[in-house]
């Protein structure tokens, strides 16, 4: 094992490098995907007719399905059908395609959860069903929906490493060009490699239940 | 679809089919043993043991799967201990998973009231019969939904072998997919057979959850 | 019950589904020598894990090696200058997908011309001769392809000939494949196999990288490289060997061999 060499100047900026990628395309990826699984939670959540069984559907497909399928199948069969993504594009496509799926089930559960009751009251005391959406059952069902959406933007921050199978350049591929250089870094950089994932993960925990405090 | 990539190569997805489903019992079994004991460890008072569970915890559930894996795969050769990548990867997977259930298992003992207990230690149980009379079988009924959730995620996320050689479904499609060129229909077969593992399950536990709350 | 019909008509909707998606295929033809003069950039896809042929230096950022410095010299030929080259990575299960993608003109990827493969691209003329080896650690009682047994396990990488060939010369053997040679030679090297197996040209590099392995053992195959075009691209093709072989001729093939394969090429 040798920590000197693993940790050399050069090393480091490289695994940065790398750190400055996953952070992008998890943003990326983020942003995409709370916005489609917010409109599919919520279409779901209606019952809007044909719409809501059909997302139901690629939902309930995408969820089963394991994310590197999804990432290998954005980048080796979609030029196939006619769309080609490089690996930057393709990792965001998979991202953000199966952890829409995931939050939408969220923001599903989370309008759920506001009892009939208060939706009822609302529309006899005069709202329309978008007023009672806006008004009364976004902003409890938000609230409930923040500690679970954190925890799925965490997984999808860790799982941005399974893109290395389609050699996009993030922390782990650079990673393991790094031990490539010589099987002496092995350890040194996978536990470095541990605690920039760790840090990142738990700053974004923290920050969470700070937002969380907030809000209640 | 055309059919002869998976006539062709029945033989390989068979195999590659089976090894997930082994890799993925194996890592239910043992990330259910590991999470019990992180678990109990973590509601004990016993200060190093509650901080052991707690570092445990937090370290696997903030880093990618695929570091871990690594770590066995690459990083314990170097401490002289030689695991193959369906060995390094089923374990990686029963200890990465081993994090959520020890959480999920926790919660669900948390859940039950504290009355209980205290009627149960001052009517002269133990420690160790409390828990395992009183609270445990409560906690269970909380923890089941939570549970096959994680059973759900180990199936997707054994597909990680792949990346080490584990000779899982994932490989041998990859494997059969560059051999043939037919990624499309090669990585449809892939899902259908994680489909077949997946949506069973996900079904199942669907109904059990909804029998378990009817019993409330 | 009707639950249960529920998710049996989602299970035949997800099947449609995937029947749909199966169903609308087809390839496109493009960037013909026409588009990459337009263009003024030849676009090429090359190894970045590969010393001596195509190796990434993570603190320059520049790709090295004998494919590049060919490629280089390609673009020279074709636009007039060496510098309007681009380089993206591939590895040997990504090149073919890539290629017909369209998002490479050509790969100069240590590509061995087989028949099956002239099936799905077209090849230049063999612009280097390999064959098939073996890489060991040194002190390893594996001294060449008839050391190698059923037993033995033996790395390589997803999409490379040398798996089939190593199959073929010793039926049973474990092959364990990775997403590229980089990866390979971390588990050879960590103890997860007795031999990695790939063209003698890469193993050279890899025990060039580290002393603690040998290549061992002649070559057990033939493997003529060549530059790898998309079907139907004669013209491109054409242009690609006029050039190679006035880089013969002129002697600047025979540098670029001597400066990383160490010695002159074999008539």
């Amino acid at each position: 094992m040798d920590f000197a060499g693993a940790y050399s100047g050069e090393f480091l900026v490289f695994l940065l490098d790398g750190l400055w990628m996953t952070l992008k395309i998890a943003l990326i990826s983020i942003v995409l995907s709370f916005t489609f699984g917010c409109l599919i939670g919520i279409v779901r959540y209606a019952r809007v007719p044909v719409l809501s069984p059909v997302l139901a559907v690629l939902v309930e497909l995408l969820r089963n399905l394991p994310l590197l399928l999804i990432i290998l199948f954005s980048r080796f069969a979609l030029p196939d059908l006619g769309l080609q993504l490089g690996p930057e594009g393709a990792a965001i496509a998979a991202l953000t395609v199966f952890e829409m799926a995931m939050i939408s089930e969220v923001v599903r559960g989370g309008l759920n959860s506001i009892p009939k009751g208060q939706i009822e009251a609302a529309r006899s005391s005069g709202l329309s069903g978008v007023q009672t959406l806006r008004h009364i059952v976004l902003p409890q069902g938000l609230r409930r929906m923040v500690p679970p959406l954190v925890s799925q933007f965490i997984s999808l921050l860790k799982d941005t490493s399974l893109a290395t199978a389609i050699a996009l350049a993030e922390l782990m591929h650079n990673a393991q060009i790094i031990i490539g250089h010589s099987y002496n870094y092995a350890i040194p950089v996978l536990l470095l490699c541990a605690v920039i994932y760790f840090i990142v993960n738990y700053v974004l925990s923290l920050l969470s239940r700070r937002l969380e405090n907030k809000m209640v | 679809m055309d059919f002869t990539v998976l006539t062709e190569n029945m033989e390989p997805f068979l195999r590659g089919f089976l090894n997930t489903i082994w890799a993925s019992l194996l890592g239910l079994a043992g990330s259910f043993v590991l999470g019990v004991i992180i678990a109990v460890f973590r509601i004990t008072r016993l200060r190093p043991l509650v901080w052991f569970g707690t570092g445990y915890v937090e370290f696997f559930r903030n880093i990618p799967l695929l570091l871990v894996v690594f770590l066995f795969y690459l990083g314990l050769p170097s401490l002289g201990v030689t695991l193959s990548g369906f060995a390094a990867g089923t374990l990686g997977l029963a200890v990465y998973t081993s994090a959520f259930i020890a959480e999920a298992i926790r919660a669900g003992i948390l859940a039950v009231p504290a009355g209980q207990t205290e009627a149960a230690r001052s009517s002269g149980l133990g420690y160790v019969q409390t828990m395992v009379h009183v609270v445990l079988p409560q906690a269970i009924k909380l923890v089941i939904p939570p549970l096959s959730n994680q059973f759900i995620n180990l199936v997707k996320n054994s597909s990680v072998l792949s990346i080490v050689a584990g000779f899982d479904l994932m490989y041998y499609g990859d494997v059969v997919a560059t051999e043939t060129f037919d990624t499309i229909n090669t990585y449809l077969f892939v899902a259908m057979f994680y489909l077949i593992i997946t949506l069973p399950l996900s079904y199942g536990s669907r109904v059990l959850e909804r029998k378990l709350a009817r019993h409330d | 019950m009707r639950k249960h019909w529920k998710m049996i008509s989602l299970g035949l909707a997800a099947c449609l589904m995937m029947t749909v998606l199966a169903g609308c295929g087809g390839k496109k033809e493009e960037g013909g020598l026409a588009a990459i003069k337009e263009r003024g950039k030849l676009v090429v896809g090359v190894k970045f894990d590969t010393k001596l042929f195509g190796l990434k230096d993570p603190s320059s950022g520049n790709v090295e090696g004998f494919d590049i410095d060919i490629s280089k010299e390609l673009a020279k030929r074709i636009l007039g200058d060496g510098s309007k080259v681009e380089f993206k990575e591939v590895t040997s299960k990504t090149r073919i997908p890539m290629l017909n993608n369209g998002e490479i003109d050509m790969v100069v990827a240590t590509m061995t011309i087989t028949e099956e493969r002239k099936k799905e691209v077209d090849f230049s003329d063999v612009y280097f001769q390999a064959g098939q080896s073996l890489l060991v650690k040194k002190g390893s009682p594996i001294r060449g392809i008839e050391d190698v047994t059923a037993e033995t396990k033996v790395m390589s990488s997803k999409g490379a000939t040398s798996v089939k060939n190593i199959k073929e010369k010793v039926p049973g053997v474990t092959v364990l494949e990775f997403d590229n040679y980089q990866d390979a030679f971390s588990a050879l090297k960590a103890g997860q196999g007795d031999a990695l197996t790939t063209d003698d040209a890469i193993l050279y590099g890899m025990a060039a990288q580290d002393p603690n392995f040998e290549v061992v053992g002649k070559p057990f195959t033939d493997e003529p490289y060549g530059i790898a075009f998309r079907k139907g691209n004669a013209e491109l093709v054409q242009a690609v060997n006029d050039a190679l072989k006035a880089m013969r001729e002129s002697g600047e093939y025979d540098a670029i061999y001597e400066k990383w394969i160490g010695k002159k090429p074999a008539e």
